[in-house]
This record gives C-alpha cells, sequence and structure tokens, in this order.
C-alpha cells in the first residue's frame, strides 16, 4: 500500500547537496511529490532545513530512511498524518489543565497540532481553536471521542464541523 | 363536497381560515368543494352553517361562540379531514384529537410537534383506519422536507439529513456572527422583536429543533424519542468563539443532524461558504442520499402563512387525485 511520508533533512548550503537525498528515495522507488527549502530557518551550523515529501510503501520507505542516515542528517521522518480536524473549545480551557487535556489526546496514532486560544477577561471563558491530526479517519475519530470525553468531564464546550468526511 | 374541521384557532389557525378564504376558488380548481363545518378551541367552538370571516371575528373579539369542548366537536362531528393546529404541549390533548379522528377514519393535518411522541403510532392507527395523517407543518415550517423525504426521496436511501430547524437560534448566532455582540444581549434584541419568547428555553437549549429531529429521524424510519437526541443549545456561545472560528473559516450554527450514527443537536462549525450558513431566521437542511446525491432545501421555519400555507399544501396532497 503506498503511502504519503514526509522528511525533513539538514543540508550545507553548497551544490549537489539536494542530489544526495533524492537519488536514494528515486533509486528506491519512492515518488517525489515536494521539496520545500527552509531558507529562513538556517542551523547555527549554517545548514538549510529541506522538508521533502514522497510516496511509497513502508517497507521501501524504512530502507530509503536507513540509507538516507548514512548520507545526511535527518531530523524527522515520517508518515503523513492524513485526517485532520479543527475543533472549537469554549470553557475554562486554561484552569482545567491544558496540558493534561493535551497529553491524554495525543497518542501515537493522533496528536494535538495546533492550539490558538483566546482569552477575553480574568474567570470568562476562554476559546480555542484546536486543530487534531491523525493517521486515517478512524484514528482520527478515536482521538475526536477522547476529546469528547475529556471536556465533558472539564465542562468545555466542544464544536465540531459539519462535514461529510467523518 | 370535502367537510374540514379546524381543531385550534390560534396565530395557525386563523392564517389557514384565512387563506381558505382569499384562496378559495384556487382551491376548489384544484381539490373540488370544500367547507369548514367546524371550528374550535379552548374558548369554544363554532358549528354548522357559519362564515369564516365570522368565526375570525368572534375569536379575535375574545372566544368562539358556542360552549362546546375541542374534543367533544372532534368525536361527534362528521368531517373528512380534521386540521389540527393546537399549540405543541406536553399534555399529549393534540394527540388525543387526532386519534379521535383517524378512529373515525378522517385524515388528519397537522402543525403540533406533539406528534413526535407518538408518530409511529398516528401512522400505523392512519393505515389500520385507511386513512391519512399528514404532518408536513411539523419540521421546517414553509421549507418542504416531509414530502421530499417521503415522496421525492422514496426510493433513494437517505443517509443524513442535517441543518438548521430552529430559526430564532439561528437569527441569535447570525447577530452574534455579523455584530460581534455578547449572546444575552442579542437574545434581549431578539425577544423585542417578537422572534424569541419570553421564555426562550425550548429555542435556545435545542429542545425545538430536537422535537423536530426526532419527528425527521422518524419519518426516514430510525426509531428515536426525545431523550436519544445528544442535544446541546447555544447559551454557551460567545463573541469571541466566532472571532476564533472565522480565522479558519468557519462560522457557527445550530445544527440538528440524523443518520444511523448520529442523532443530535449542537452548534457546530459551518464553512462560511456553505449553504448551510445561512443568515436570520431562515431553516436550511441538506440531505445526503446514496443515489441523488446532496439535497439542499431551505425556506421560512415559522409564521402564520408560512405554516399556513404548508397546511394547504398537505391538503391539496390529501385530495388531489379526487379532482383529477
Amino acid at each position: 500500500m503506498s503511502e504519503l511520508f514526509t522528511l525533513i533533512v539538514e543540508l550545507e548550503d553548497k551544490p549537489g547537496q539536494l542530489l544526495r537525498v533524492l537519488e536514494p528515495i528515486a533509486k528506491n522507488g519512492g515518488n517525489i511529490v515536494g521539496i520545500v527549502h527552509q531558507r529562513g530557518k538556517k542551523t547555527p551550523l549554517n545548514r538549510v532545513p529541506v522538508e521533502i515529501s514522497f510516496i511509497s510503501d513502508s517497507k521501501r520507505a524504512e530502507k530509503i530512511f536507513s540509507e538516507l542516515q548514512k548520507e545526511v542528517v535527518v531530523r524527522s521522518f515520517g508518515k503523513i498524518r492524513t485526517s485532520t480536524i479543527s475543533l472549537l473549545l469554549i470553557g475554562h480551557i486554561i484552569h482545567t489543565d491544558l496540558s493534561d487535556t493535551i497529553k491524554r489526546i495525543d497518542n501515537i496514532e493522533a496528536e494535538c497540532v495546533e492550539l490558538n486560544v483566546t482569552m477575553p477577561e480574568l474567570d470568562r471563558p476562554s476559546t480555542a481553536m484546536m486543530t487534531i491530526s491523525a493517521k486515517g479517519v478512524e484514528a482520527l475519530e478515536r482521538a475526536l471521542g477522547r476529546v469528547k470525553e475529556i471536556c465533558r468531564e472539564k465542562g468545555i464546550l466542544v464544536i465540531e464541523p459539519v462535514n461529510d468526511e467523518l | 363536497m370535502i367537510k374540514i374541521a379546524i381543531i385550534g384557532f390560534g396565530t395557525v389557525g386563523q392564517g389557514v381560515a384565512e387563506l381558505l378564504i382569499k384562496k378559495k376558488n384556487e382551491i376548489e380548481k384544484k381539490i373540488g368543494e370544500f367547507k369548514v363545518i367546524a371550528i374550535a378551541d379552548l374558548t369554544g367552538a363554532i358549528l354548522g352553517d357559519f362564515k369564516l370571516e365570522d368565526a375570525i371575528e368572534s375569536r379575535r373579539r375574545g372566544k368562539l361562540p358556542e360552549n362546546r369542548e375541542a374534543i367533544d366537536v372532534a368525536e361527534k362531528e362528521d368531517y373528512d379531514v380534521m386540521i389540527e393546529v393546537t399549540t405543541t404541549k406536553l399534555d399529549e390533548s393534540g394527540i388525543m384529537y387526532m386519534k379521535t379522528a383517524l378512529r373515525k377514519g378522517a385524515s388528519v393535518i397537522t402543525s403540533n410537534k406533539s406528534i413526535a411522541v407518538a408518530l409511529t403510532d398516528l401512522l400505523k392507527l392512519a393505515e389500520k383506519k385507511s386513512a391519512k395523517l399528514l404532518y408536513e407543518a411539523t419540521v421546517g415550517g414553509a421549507m418542504p422536507v416531509i414530502r421530499l423525504l417521503n415522496s421525492y426521496l422514496a426510493l433513494c436511501e437517505i443517509r443524513s439529513v442535517k441543518g438548521i430547524l430552529n430559526g430564532t437560534c439561528n437569527y441569535i448566532l447570525t447577530r452574534m456572527e455579523e455584530e460581534g455582540l455578547p449572546y444575552h444581549q442579542v437574545l434581549s434584541e431578539a425577544q423585542e422583536m417578537g422572534i424569541a419568547e419570553a421564555n426562550p428555553s425550548a429555542d435556545v437549549e435545542g429542545i425545538d429543533a430536537a422535537i423536530k429531529l426526532v419527528i425527521l429521524a422518524n419519518t426516514m424510519g430510525i426509531t428515536a424519542k426525545f431523550e436519544d437526541v445528544e442535544r446541546e443549545g447555544i447559551t454557551k456561545i460567545t463573541p469571541q468563539a466566532f472571532k476564533v472560528a472565522m480565522q479558519k473559516g468557519y462560522t457557527i450554527r445550530l445544527i440538528a443532524e440524523v443518520s444511523k450514527k448520529y442523532l443530535r443537536v449542537s452548534p457546530r462549525l459551518v464553512r462560511i461558504n456553505s449553504p448551510l450558513a445561512i443568515k436570520g431566521t431562515l431553516n436550511a437542511l441538506m440531505i445526503n442520499t446514496d443515489t441523488a446525491g446532496e439535497i439542499f432545501v431551505a425556506g421560512r421555519g415559522a409564521g402564520k402563512f408560512e405554516t399556513a400555507s404548508v397546511i394547504l399544501s398537505d391538503l391539496y396532497e390529501l385530495f388531489r387525485t379526487r379532482n383529477s
């Protein structure tokens, strides 16, 4: 089964570096779908983070990963989380132990990837837009179930989007 | 001659009577001659040879002239169809009137949401007596939905129905979205305008929408009771919530949803470009089907003549074959 993978490597800012990364991917049958140079995020060692997305099966992806590790600094490597959902939360989000809330939502198959909290006044309910990413729709549904349960317990209102994906 | 009994003579009942006067010729051209032989409500009754204008006039001055109970009228008078437009009450008196009519073999047209607790029983009774129960006016006002599901989409699998079934909540949320005003301020405004009632809880707690959702669910063949509806109202929504939602391209609406998996009324994020992000007091529904794809309907969810017009449409449905 083909899946979408993403990896971030750190490359020296000189000609020919990208090729060292692309070759192992191409050689192992990975189909490259995107390359982003993060020039604005140069490391103290003057390396440029480059994000590469490719489609492959997991077995080949593993091989690509181990070959790449020999060549360059690999910062992160993983399957792209394919399903995301944005939820609006209203209530005492901070005072009900926000980090506990997030810890209980996150697990191996899903995680809270974005949280935008607005706090109007002291002691008034705050509002947050939470985005959760998961490996697939089913994992996302399970994560959503966890969010609803935790928020029910903490008296936080969860507003789900209306869509047909779920 | 179609003999009609009207039970309940408040806003909707009088609206029906007014339309029957105003549109007499058009109606008779479509379904043949008709006559209202009895009107009854909590104030009294009017029977026999009377003019609809006089009934309206008498009711507006205080009460209907004769001292007869509505249930007595429903039992003893001879009519082909009962237009049951009493208000939705928990004592289920409306259901009693309807059962009385159906047992006699008379059909019933109703706008009374109380049928949510007894829809299946009433439909069975109607079938047994070769009568009909039509209740388009109970859900979504002038927006067509019951007949859409039962007739136009009869051979489709209805995967889900979701949308806005309470105009009051939609008005409040629209104003909060557009003006950034807090809930309580908009509620007072809506009350002053007559859009929200003095005791707004049935609307803002999602009770009204949940009752309509139960009627929809049972119409779709999903057995459901009011207690089965997962329900959350709009009272906790803040102006900040709209601001935060807007940053992601969403607004907030009170959405009623029924499918095999869900039976719920709750505030939901709706894409600002979605047809469900409808504004003001309108009602709207998105129906998801297997073969017809998605169907969207919208319209006025309440109002004297809007509701009365749906009653007339049910009347037409009931008798249209007679005259063709």
